[in-house]
């Protein structure tokens, strides 16, 4: 009788197992989960568009930030230098090398304890906001020279605000066209 | 597969040659998610209107006219991932994740990954879901989870704004300045959009810093 209980127990358990193994499998389990393969990501504006060679991209897009810098930098450093031949620093007062050192890992920095905004002359890099003329900011900053006057005609797209008005409550986005 | 990829690489040489290819905020910018449901165009990290949240916005899709947006969808096989750092070392120590199935979006997190980097898998229990809200709706649906996140999913306006055309054109070589006024290209067009506001406490934020990235990711 012992036996037969322990027997059954152990069937029991066996199919208690295989029962959950099966559920899992139709979701997620540890053992078989179902994995998805990255395809594109984005952290601050334009990065990819602007600073990596068209045979890149889809590299670009595909390596994680920790290792963007080893990979990219010098293709970048390049790029910034082709497009600013004169470019000796800028109004962070970054040279090639330490602007380049901020965006070859492509993440956006936030505060999670005040103003967040991607740049407004006092905070830099604390966020980006729906507003935050992102554009402006980064073709200053490539353009601008150390005091942002350099090359004017480069350094804003004279687009200064979206076309719709965004809401002041959850989810902030403007309803579609 | 890698001759077709050496075909869609050459096809897509070609179209920057002619200046087929967009250069955006980050719409169309690889020849892999071109016009494909992975395709990110931005992500906006900012303080809500209540201080003690931040707000996550993940857009895809873009450049979707007013009479393609209400055929566009969410992908099923498309999982979209907020990964935010927070010690620092630029690997991802939290992600919020979006899944789209059966008419609603489901947000997983913020959790713990088991694995980091450029492969994922979806992560612990949802934690918030909301109806996907339909171009023909006159308000956004929204839905907040038993933890306080704030979930919002469907169409909305483009919010970035950018005159790509004159940039374009200097690129090029054919103009040498942006104009004054300039024109914005992204102006009645609509992306796919998911907007996540969550508590800051939530985030494990202990140096009041984060770095944050969005991926898509497909199902393998």
């Amino acid at each position: 009788m012992k036996q037969q209980l322990i027997k059954y127990s152990l069937i029991f358990f066996a199919f208690g197992i295989g029962f959950t193994a099966c559920k899992k499998d139709s979701n997620n389990n540890n053992n078989n989960p179902t994995l998805y393969q990255q395809d594109d990501q984005m952290a601050r504006p334009a990065i990819n568009t602007v600073f990596i060679s068209a045979a890149n991209k889809d590299q670009f897009n595909t390596t994680a930030p920790k290792d963007m810098s080893a990979t990219f930098g010098a293709e970048m450093k390049t790029k910034l230098l082709a497009l600013n031949p004169g470019y000796t620093t800028n109004l962070l007062g970054l040279t090639p090398d330490q602007f380049i050192g901020v965006l070859s890992t492509d993440v956006l920095n936030a505060s999670t304890t005040g103003t967040t905004s991607f740049y407004d002359g006092t905070h830099v890099l604390t966020g980006r906001a729906l507003n935050d003329d992102v554009i402006d900011v980064e073709l200053t900053l490539i353009f601008g020279g150390p005091d942002g006057s350099a090359n004017p005609g480069l350094t804003s797209d004279h687009v200064n605000a979206n076309d719709a008005a965004f809401l002041t409550t959850f989810p902030y986005l403007a309803n579609p066209h | 597969m890698k001759s077709r990829k050496i075909v869609v690489t050459a096809i897509a040489a070609v179209a920057i040659t002619i200046g087929g290819i967009l250069f955006a905020a980050d719409h169309n910018d690889s020849p892999t998610v071109k016009n494909q449901p992975t395709d990110i165009t931005d992500v906006y990290v900012f303080q809500a209107t209540d201080p003690n949240n931040l707000v996550f916005v993940a857009n895809t899709q873009g450049l979707l006219a007013p009479s393609a947006t209400a055929a566009a969808a969410f992908d099923p096989n498309t999982l979209i991932e907020i990964k935010i750092d927070n010690n620092g070392d630029n690997v991802e120590d939290l992600v919020i994740q979006a899944i789209y199935a059966n008419g609603k979006m489901n947000i997983y997190g913020p959790v713990s990954p088991s694995m980091t980097g450029t492969m994922s898998k979806v992560e612990g229990a949802i934690t918030a879901s909301v109806d996907v809200t339909p171009y023909s709706a006159s308000s956004p649906v929204t839905a907040t989870g038993s933890n306080g996140i704030k979930v919002f999913a469907g169409p909305r306006d483009d919010p970035f704004f950018f005159d790509l055309d004159q940039f374009k054109a200097i690129l090029a070589g054919t103009a040498t300045s942006f104009n004054n006024p300039g024109t914005d290209t992204f102006a009645g067009t609509n992306v796919m959009s998911v907007v996540v506001e969550v508590p800051k406490t939530l985030l494990n934020a202990t140096t009041g810093k984060i770095n944050v990235w969005l991926t898509t990711n497909k199902k393998v």
